[in-house]
């Protein structure tokens, strides 16, 4: 018995120490994504998007070897905090990709604080403060947020479809606050009504919607959902079930491939529902064909068309490679050279040019969308305008913009 | 109920006038100041009917759970596992016969199949050691998701019930009397109320099933002493198979029922495994009428609490479980 544990200590030993030797002139890329929980099917995207990237690169950049390490986390700050410690402190990656959930990227951010010597870039988490208040030096989102996002919705819904007052229906958490706050922001500027009593507020995760749907005013001209994966398959089911027929306007992530994309009953209800967000699925650009076709060729098991997480989750990775390229994999004196090509770096992708502000916020074209139903029964989004080089300051200076305050359940009140 | 009231006639009196007051509540329409006290009474009666049928559901899960427990002392933390295999082998099998009642009973037997396989080749090798057998069914718990979300990916399924169990139907409750004179009435979800129907008519068989029969009156004795009944010459490992497959078998059937009342998604394993653990606990570990018990009030609760101060609704389900177990530590209707 006393050899056999000696045996089995040598052997640990052995297999945590290989990897590290081999491994010494790599670049060792930690990519974290919410692999369980009620986002799952979105972090399994987001990494298809990390892959897609470092296939395109071959897995080499600036001359040497990437080798990606993975972690998981459950869309709670904590758990996101604790998968990127062990990236970091255990597996010694000099650059990380993620997280995906907006709370998760202001924990993650405030790690970012402690670790100034490793470089963060933003996996698809768009909470409005994770770059906008006190960012960090090593933080990066080439992806844009939640409420740039919004861009152009809030005057489409008062503008084209002539809603004058909505109900809100929104997770519980900081993603949604931004999106809410970029909708609401210039539709309530236009002269739009959303009471502070119709706004509904639900726990990620929750499955029942039928008392919420039940509680819904019927004295709105639409319902503002910002839900994502599957608590939005839950209540787009249960809110047809019960037969509500308030028309719906779509966060970013709610009327997605990954919630039109899910297996069991057609919510063929939702065709018309508007939305806007950083992906289109059905833009008629060359770009984004040529990702569409290389995802669809790398992932046959995927969606029919990839969401805004692969599509975020590859442009922050891509972003990270190519920058590398430009300083040689040089990540030496604190990775001092390879941020400043970041900060520099401007890059077609396939939603058009992408740049980051002086907070390393991402500046990028948003995409105005309608569900249509595709040839073959499937339902897709449809591009109805491109609104080009949307900022985070939404248009105004940095320090108008901070006056409209916080974003949260009551901003803006919109009375 | 003769005893009751005449041993504690002021508690009948008043528990009568809430039950009249309620019923008033339901069946009345509305005058506005209660409209404007309480809301809409659509959202009151919906929400009602919801929480009842939320617990109906939860009670499908949590007897199950209940049961394993009062019998062998083993608080098994792989239920919720038990509850999301069974809702995605029913989901295979009804989508491959197009067939939701052939899902249903897929899900039943395949998952009592899986207790049996737990009980026989895990359990029975750690007899009277719960510390080691609760420990050995969270790592089974851990493994179990892995696996699932490795082959049914983190996809989000939804069961396509029959026709006649979709859509809503009018209930002939009143919501409010528009002014042209003509009555609107509540609108509700037909399956919701089947999952209420199915879970009333599993509470009052698995009651006959521990009541009025030879097996269950050896599980009976099997949880008040179980070296006894093991003395009379019963088969207790045999008992033992039973009662997990049964306990087993409702989590996997729960499964189906849940899929298609709201759906079927990795984590939901924890969440269920978390409502059962909340609902035992405020109903009393091991007695059905408990679980059935804390199954409504959990429900009630939760749906009250997300419909009325959605914000901090969640913090209703727990603080309930808090003074349970400050007042009353052992649950509502817990024995010792």
């Amino acid at each position: 018995m006393g050899k056999l544990k000696h045996l089995m200590a040598a052997t640990l030993a052995l297999s945590i120490t290989v990897p590290a030797v081999s491994a010494a002139d790599d670049i060792k890329m930690g990519a974290l994504a919410t692999l369980e929980g009620a986002f799952t099917v979105l972090g399994e995207d987001g990494m298809r998007g990390v892959k897609l990237a470092l296939q395109e690169f071959d897995y080499m950049a600036g001359g040497k070897k990437i080798e990606l390490i993975t972690g998981s986390s459950d869309a709670s700050p904590d758990s996101a905090v604790r998968a990127v410690r062990k990236l970091v402190e255990q597996d010694g990656v000099q650059l990380v990709i993620g997280p995906l959930s907006g709370s998760e990227g202001l924990a993650v951010k405030d790690y970012a604080k402690t670790q100034p010597n490793v470089t963060f870039l933003n996996g698809s988490s768009a909470a409005q403060d994770t770059t906008l208040r006190s960012p960090a030096e090593n933080f990066f989102r080439f992806s844009t947020e939640g409420a740039q996002w919004m861009a152009g919705l809030g005057e489409y819904a008062y503008n084209e479809k002539g809603y004058r007052n909505v109900a809100v229906l929104a997770e519980d958490y900081s993603f949604p606050y931004t999106q809410v706050f970029g909708f609401l922001e210039p539709f309530c500027r236009l002269g739009g009504k959303s009471a502070i009593d119709s706004r509904f507020w639900v726990p990620i995760g929750n499955k029942d919607y039928s008392s919420v749907i039940a509680a819904l005013p019927d004295d709105v001209d639409a319902i503002f959902v910002a839900l994502g994966g599957a608590d939005a398959v839950n209540f787009l089911t249960q809110y047809e079930q019960s037969g509500g027929d308030l028309p719906l306007i779509g966060g970013s992530i709610t009327v997605d491939q990954s919630v039109l994309g899910s297996k069991g009953k057609a919510r063929s209800f939702v065709v018309g529902t508007p939305s806007a967000g950083p992906v289109s699925d059905t833009w008629d650009d060359p770009r984004w064909k040529e990702f569409v076709a290389a995802y669809q060729k790398a992932f046959p098991d995927g969606f029919p068309s990839p969401s805004l997480f692969a599509h975020a989750y590859y442009i922050n990775t891509k972003a990270a490679l190519l920058a590398l390229n430009e300083v040689n994999g040089d990540l030496s004196d604190g990775e001092k050279k390879f941020r400043a090509a970041l900060s520099k770096l401007s890059f077609e992708t396939p939603t058009g040019m992408v740049s980051v502000d002086e907070r390393r916020n991402a500046v990028a074209d948003i995409f105005l969308t309608e569900v249509i139903e595709g040839p073959d029964g499937n339902l897709l989004n449809k591009t109805i305008k491109v609104i080009p080089q949307v900022n985070q300051t939404l248009g105004v200076s940095y320090e108008k913009f901070l006056e409209y305050g916080q974003v949260g359940r009551e901003n803006p009140s919109c009375s | 109920m003769r005893n009751f009231v005449e041993r504690h006639t002021f508690w009948a009196i008043v528990l009568l006038l809430v039950a009249v007051i309620f019923l008033w509540m339901i069946f009345a329409v509305w005058p506005d100041w209660l409209v404007d006290a309480l809301g809409r009474k659509k959202t009151f009666v919906n929400t009602l009917l919801n929480g009842v049928t939320l617990g109906g559901l939860y009670f499908l899960v949590a007897s199950g759970f209940t049961l394993i427990f009062g019998l062998m002392r083993n608080v098994n933390l792989a239920h919720g596992s038990m509850y999301l295999l069974g809702a995605y082998i029913g989901y295979e099998v009804a989508d491959l016969t197009g067939n939701w009642f052939l899902g249903l009973a897929a899900a039943f037997i395949s998952v009592a199949i899986s207790g049996v396989l737990l009980q026989v080749l895990i359990f029975r090798r750690m007899a009277n050691d719960d510390l080691r057998q609760t420990l050995v069914t969270i790592g089974i718990s851990i493994i179990a998701a892995d696996a699932m979300l490795a082959i049914w990916t983190g996809t989000t399924y939804q069961f396509s019930p029959p026709d006649w169990l979709f859509g809503a139907a009018n209930l002939p409750i009143i919501s409010v009397i528009k002014s042209s004179g003509a009555a609107v009435y509540i609108k509700y979800p037909v399956f919701r109320l089947v999952v209420l129907v199915i879970a009333v008519a599993v509470g009052i068989s698995l009651w006959i099933f521990l009541n009025r029969t030879r097996i269950g009156m050896m599980i009976r004795a099997g949880v008040n002493d179980r070296e006894m009944l093991a003395a009379t010459g019963v088969n207790v490992q045999l008992v033992f198979v039973l009662v997990f497959a049964i306990g087993a078998g409702l989590a996997g059937f729960a499964g189906v029922i849940g899929g298609t009342a709201l759906s079927v998604a990795p984590g939901e394993d924890i969440r269920y495994l978390l409502a059962s653990l909340v609902v035992v606990i405020v109903g009393g570990l091991g007695s059905i009428t408990g679980a059935a018990i804390g199954a409504l009030i959990i429900g009630l609760a939760e749906q009250f609490g997300l419909a009325y101060f959605p914000t901090y609704g969640v913090v209703l389900t727990f603080l309930i479980m808090v003074v349970v177990l400050a007042v009353r530590p052992q649950g509502l209707m817990g024995g010792r």
